[in-house]
């Protein structure tokens, strides 16, 4: 499994209600790992501080860890719930040698396998997902089931927010539900062989 | 000790390409001042003796993260060119005012120019009336715009995906669109959305 927590160093991200976004998608990612790690998931991070790291380095990580599947977590102020992005190449057959940029087209169709396998466990946990395409250059690279996913603060029909980001107690109920996710993709891979 | 008559040469060119400097600097200065004085008079808006049509704005918003078609009344110029960057500003504008549904600062003076030409690869292709029947835009963006986006993926998505469905629903023949930023190219629009891609406007059309 990767986990990718976007941006770091220098590039803070956008900025969120108590600070940046680089730092929670890094608290994201970590409290994340430890529940994977728990569950006997091997992860690999592309990064544990808050470091800068280049869209390129970050997918050569990923790429060569031969991952089962590949998030990359971002957040953001706008929208509600989580938002969660496929690569919008157009999917192509798997062959053996494969362009960096486009990497991820021969994977779209397990990467969406994998976008609905999140959406099922996120909306039994409660919380609202938003689907949909992206061109992302980190993400086109990635050659794994591969998504982006972007939490946002959960808003309510008058766009008050209803649950913050910065709350732990939230976030702890993000990483669950994404952990029992994947523990769930893991067993549909497993079967699938 | 070099020969009278070479010195008083020497000095003779010295002279001729101190002359020439100077008089490349005040052309050049010339120069500057007539394109600076072009860009001041150029029209920044449609003009209002234009006659007002209708054009469709697919408008973003990120509570519902999506693109919804709205109709406006505008003065349009007849170059496609600049007709293409009156609607832009119209819809940057609509993102600028308080209380926006995709909020991004900048207005209309956003989009400094779009450039449309025919696709590469093919020599013009034209319908049965003569029009070229498909066409790139390019959205040239002003840095400022690009630094001022909020930062996040569904919102620089819903940005560039509002500007292609935008472009297509108003020019027909726009199949695709690429950006650039102050005129050069950019890797991500404010860290995340791909700048450097070309986008196709038929996978921008939003689903009924």
């Amino acid at each position: 499994m990767v986990l990718d927590a976007a941006h770091g160093g220098d590039e803070a991200g956008a900025a969120l209600g108590a600070g940046p976004e680089k730092a929670l998608t890094l608290t994201l990612s970590v409290r994340l790992r430890s529940l994977l790690a728990a569950r006997g998931f091997q992860v690999v991070t592309t990064r544990e501080s808050d470091v800068a790291v280049e869209a390129d380095h970050r997918a050569e990580i990923a790429n060569h860890s031969g991952a089962v599947a590949c998030l990359t977590l971002h957040a953001t102020e706008a929208g509600s719930g989580v938002h969660i992005f496929v690569s919008s190449l157009a999917p192509a057959g798997e062959a053996r040698f494969i362009p960096w940029k486009t990497a991820q087209a021969a994977w779209i169709s397990r990467s969406l396998e994998l976008a609905g396998v999140l959406d099922s466990a996120l909306n039994h946990a409660g919380i609202p997902v938003t689907l949909g395409r992206v061109g992302m250059p980190m993400l086109d690279s990635l050659a794994c089931p591969a998504v982006a996913v972007e939490v946002a603060p959960q808003r309510g029909a008058d766009e008050a927010v209803r649950e913050s980001l910065d709350d732990p107690a939230v976030q702890a109920r993000l990483a669950d539900a994404l952990a029992a996710a994947l523990l769930e993709w893991r067993s549909l891979a497993r079967g699938a062989r | 000790m070099i020969p009278r008559h070479q010195a008083v040469i020497l000095i003779l060119l010295l002279l001729a390409s101190i002359v020439m400097g100077v008089v490349l600097w005040n052309l050049r200065e010339r120069a500057h001042q007539r394109l600076l004085q072009g860009q001041a008079s150029a029209p920044t808006q449609a003009p209002q003796v234009a006659a007002a049509e209708q054009a469709t704005l697919l408008v973003a918003s990120d509570a519902d993260d999506a693109v919804t078609p709205r109709a406006f009344t505008l003065p349009l110029p007849r170059s496609p060119e600049a007709r293409a960057r009156v609607i832009l500003g119209k819809l940057f504008d609509l993102y600028a005012l308080p209380g926006s549904s995709h909020p991004a600062p900048g207005g209309a003076s956003s989009v400094a120019q779009v450039f449309l030409m025919p696709v590469t690869g093919s020599a013009r292709p034209t319908d049965s009336s003569g029009a070229a029947a498909s066409e790139i835009a390019v959205v040239n963006l002003t840095g400022a715009f690009a630094a001022s986006h909020p930062s996040g993926i569904e919102t620089e998505s819903l940005t560039v995906l509002s500007i292609c469905a935008t472009l297509h629903a108003n020019l027909p023949e726009v199949t695709e669109v690429r950006f650039l930023v102050d005129g050069e190219t950019r890797a991500t629009l404010a860290g995340h959305a791909d700048l450097t891609r070309t986008y196709l406007t038929a996978e921008t059309v939003p689903r009924p």
